[in-house]
């Protein structure tokens, strides 16, 4: 068993499912979406990308840029929330949620693919 | 993406790791500590975007004070946690970073990656230089002054570091690796289309062997030169096909040997492969007769061997082992007045001081001098740094190893057709080649010229290849014209014409020449510029062969011809 492969892939499923949990409901009603979630999305995410740094094997490599696109969908998302919140007052209306949390949407797309390959990754390893 | 940029983002992993860890703890702390509004009534907690600014803010120890409105009691002892916690973070990121950049083998890699990017980039013709001693530096002096490229690899750090402070006219890459193991030599170039050749030029017999069969197997196309002083290792750089093996102590033995006996052709020899730019060398003139050997290891025994001539008898003094079978042997080492005397100093000739310890050899010189003040004395030099004792005792003839290794490579691999010249004049008698001596030190004021040869192609002689394909004569003397004044000629000789592997030795001014002629040159460096102008520049040429002065570019000629 190799420890950073276990950290790596506990933080790649953690990430996918706080994301998971976040996305999920309603898109459009702002109580269904929990911004503690969003927070520790992005800061698992982070995290997850973060392992991935100096990794040179191809699948390594893969794995760091759809960390990278999972980080920018969200970060956008919180950016998104931070402006509509503080910046011109608007508020969580229902399409300034439907807007962060279809971005959310995407970054758990690239969060799905991540734990795909890790998954292919794992039954490949023969030993 | 690079090697270092990979280990940068390696080792700052757990730094980064840890960053977020305090700063998501101290944003999501300050997002639930509850606040106290102006009038003491109690108010929420900040939200995400207000605990991440002042977080932000708060970490890097900018501090604004209390934003947006003054804290609770609650909030400020966060806060301070908050604070250490951040501080704590960067710095260990800070730490990490100036650790990863004084680590030796990350150093090691940043180098390493920027010499391989330096190589890479290089454009013109280079020659692998793998050793960087003396023989190395003196070879890569005369590859700046005749404007080749170099690439060095040397195992001392120190001595790369040295190398920083010559003033070589080029940039060149140096790096402190060891030159025998393949990654490096790849790494240096060995594969690169511009490499032309690869010296391996280290104190280390095994290495050079090493190196001289990594280039074999990893780039057969290129000449590798190796340097080798037993006879075992030359055999296998030889099984291997190494180009060419340099022994310094042979290659003396042989220059001594005939310049015994034919002095002249010597002289010619000399003069030619020298290193460019140096001073003549002196004339020598050993006498045939007795001659006493002092030290009889690997150097020794090759003088012993090239001096059976005819005429020549032959004492050797060792301290351990036995002479040669034709010659009568003394024990001893040859600085103490009784060995030199049972050898016969008196009577003898000649002396060679070939002990590898540079202070006896200088004794044995001064000593033999004063028992027989007319003996010619050649004396070893082992090290450069004695350069200034031998220089104060003046040896009749002096050998130093490292610059007869440097004057063979030199000679060989920029200019391959010389030791075609130098095979094809074994046969020329004395006279002539005293002939050729005159002309050439007439030619080249006091310094050893510069021996080059150019191809009359259209890649090195664009307009000489225009005029040669149409038919117009050029002979050998018009080459040697000055292209600014063309009665006067330039100080320079044409050693030799190859065509189609035929050669013709020294060519008069008549010889005519032909498309893809090869020309072997001995003049000054200057003129070799000039001569390139004539070989290049059409206008240049045509003056040379009219005497007419066709103008300049296109238009010139367009304006001139309309007013005709």
């Amino acid at each position: 068993m190799n420890l950073e492969k276990v950290i790596f892939a506990f933080f790649i499923v953690f990430a996918a499912t706080l994301n998971f949990g976040f996305f999920l409901g309603d898109i459009d009603r702002p109580e269904l979406h929990n911004i503690y979630e969003l927070f520790a999305a992005i800061v698992i995410n982070m995290i997850a990308t973060v392992l991935k740094f100096g990794d040179r094997t191809q699948i390594g490599a893969v794995l760091l840029s759809t960390s990278l696109v999972a980080d920018l969908q969200l970060i956008a998302a919180a950016v998104i929330w931070a402006v509509a919140v503080h910046v011109n007052g608007a508020g969580m209306t229902p399409d300034v949620t439907a807007s962060v949390v279809s971005l959310s949407g995407g970054a758990l797309l690239a969060n799905i693919i991540s734990v795909t390959m890790l998954v292919v990754e794992t039954v490949m390893m023969r030993r | 993406m690079n090697s270092v940029f990979f280990l940068v983002l390696r080792r700052m992993r757990a730094p980064i790791i840890v960053l977020i860890v305090f700063y998501a703890i101290a944003v999501l702390g300050l997002t639930l500590v509850p606040g106290v509004n102006a009038d003491g009534t109690p108010a929420p907690a900040m939200s995400f975007f207000h605990a991440f600014y002042f977080i932000s803010y708060t970490a890097t120890t900018i501090g604004f004070g209390e934003i947006p409105v003054a804290f609770s009691n609650a909030q400020r002892l966060w806060t301070t946690a908050c604070i250490y916690m951040t501080v704590i973070s960067w710095s260990y990121s800070i730490l990490t970073l100036l650790a990863l950049l004084q680590d030796k083998a990350f150093q090691h890699t940043l180098v390493a990656s920027g010499f391989s990017r330096r190589v890479a980039r290089l454009h013109a013709p280079f020659f692998l230089v793998c050793g960087c001693g003396e023989t190395g530096s003196l070879i890569c002096r005369a590859l700046d002054i005749l404007g080749y490229d170099f690439v060095i690899l040397d195992k001392d750090p120190q001595r790369v570091e040295e190398l920083d402070l010559e003033d070589f006219k080029t940039n060149d890459p140096t790096l402190a690796a060891d030159a025998g193991a393949a990654a490096n030599l790849l790494m240096a170039g060995l594969r690169h289309r511009q490499c032309k050749g690869v010296l391996a030029v280290t104190n280390d017999e095994e290495c050079n062997l090493a190196i001289a069969i990594n280039t074999r197997l990893l780039n057969p196309d290129i000449p590798v030169l190796a340097r080798a002083r037993s006879p075992g290792v030359m055999a296998s750089m030889a099984s291997f096909g190494t180009h060419h093996i340099v022994n310094a102590y042979e290659r003396f033995a042989e220059y001594l040997a005939l310049a015994v006996s034919s002095p002249e052709r010597f002289r010619l020899i000399e003069i030619l492969t020298g290193l460019p730019g140096t001073a003549l060398p002196q004339v020598h003139r050993p006498p045939h007769g007795r001659w006493i050997i002092c030290g009889y290891g690997l150097f020794g025994r090759s003088i012993a061997r090239y001096l059976t001539l005819p005429g020549i008898t032959l004492t050797v003094v060792d301290p351990e082992s036995d002479g040669p079978a034709n010659g009568r042997t003394v024990r001893g080492i040859g600085t103490e007045v009784h060995v030199l005397e049972a050898a016969g100093i008196r009577e003898a000739h000649g002396i060679v001081a070939g002990s590898p310890n540079d202070i006896n050899n200088l004794s044995i010189a001064m000593m033999a001098k004063k028992l027989n003040p007319h003996i010619f004395v050649v004396a070893r030099q082992n090290q450069g740094a004695n350069d200034v004792l031998f220089d104060t005792f003046r040896a009749d003839f002096s050998m130093v190893h490292t610059r007869i290794v440097a004057q063979e490579c030199i000679s060989v691999i920029t200019t391959p057709l010389l030791s075609r010249f130098l095979a094809a004049i074994r046969q020329a008698d004395e006279r002539e080649s005293q002939a050729l001596v005159q002309r050439l030190e007439e030619v080249c004021k006091g310094h050893v010229p510069e021996v080059w040869s150019v191809t009359l192609d259209q890649h090195n002689a664009l307009a000489a290849h225009k005029a040669l394909l149409n038919k117009r004569p050029l002979s050998a003397g018009h080459l040697l014209r000055n292209g600014a004044r063309r009665e006067t000629s330039l100080p320079a000789i044409i050693l030799m014409i190859e065509r189609n592997g035929e050669v013709f030795l020294l060519p008069d001014a008549d010889f005519m020449l032909m498309a893809d002629d090869t020309v072997l040159l001995a003049g000054l460096h200057l003129v070799r510029s000039s001569l390139l102008l004539t070989l290049h520049n059409a206008n240049v040429l045509h003056y040379i062969l009219t005497g007419e002065d066709k103008g300049g570019g296109w238009l010139w000629q367009r304006i001139s011809a309309r007013r005709h």
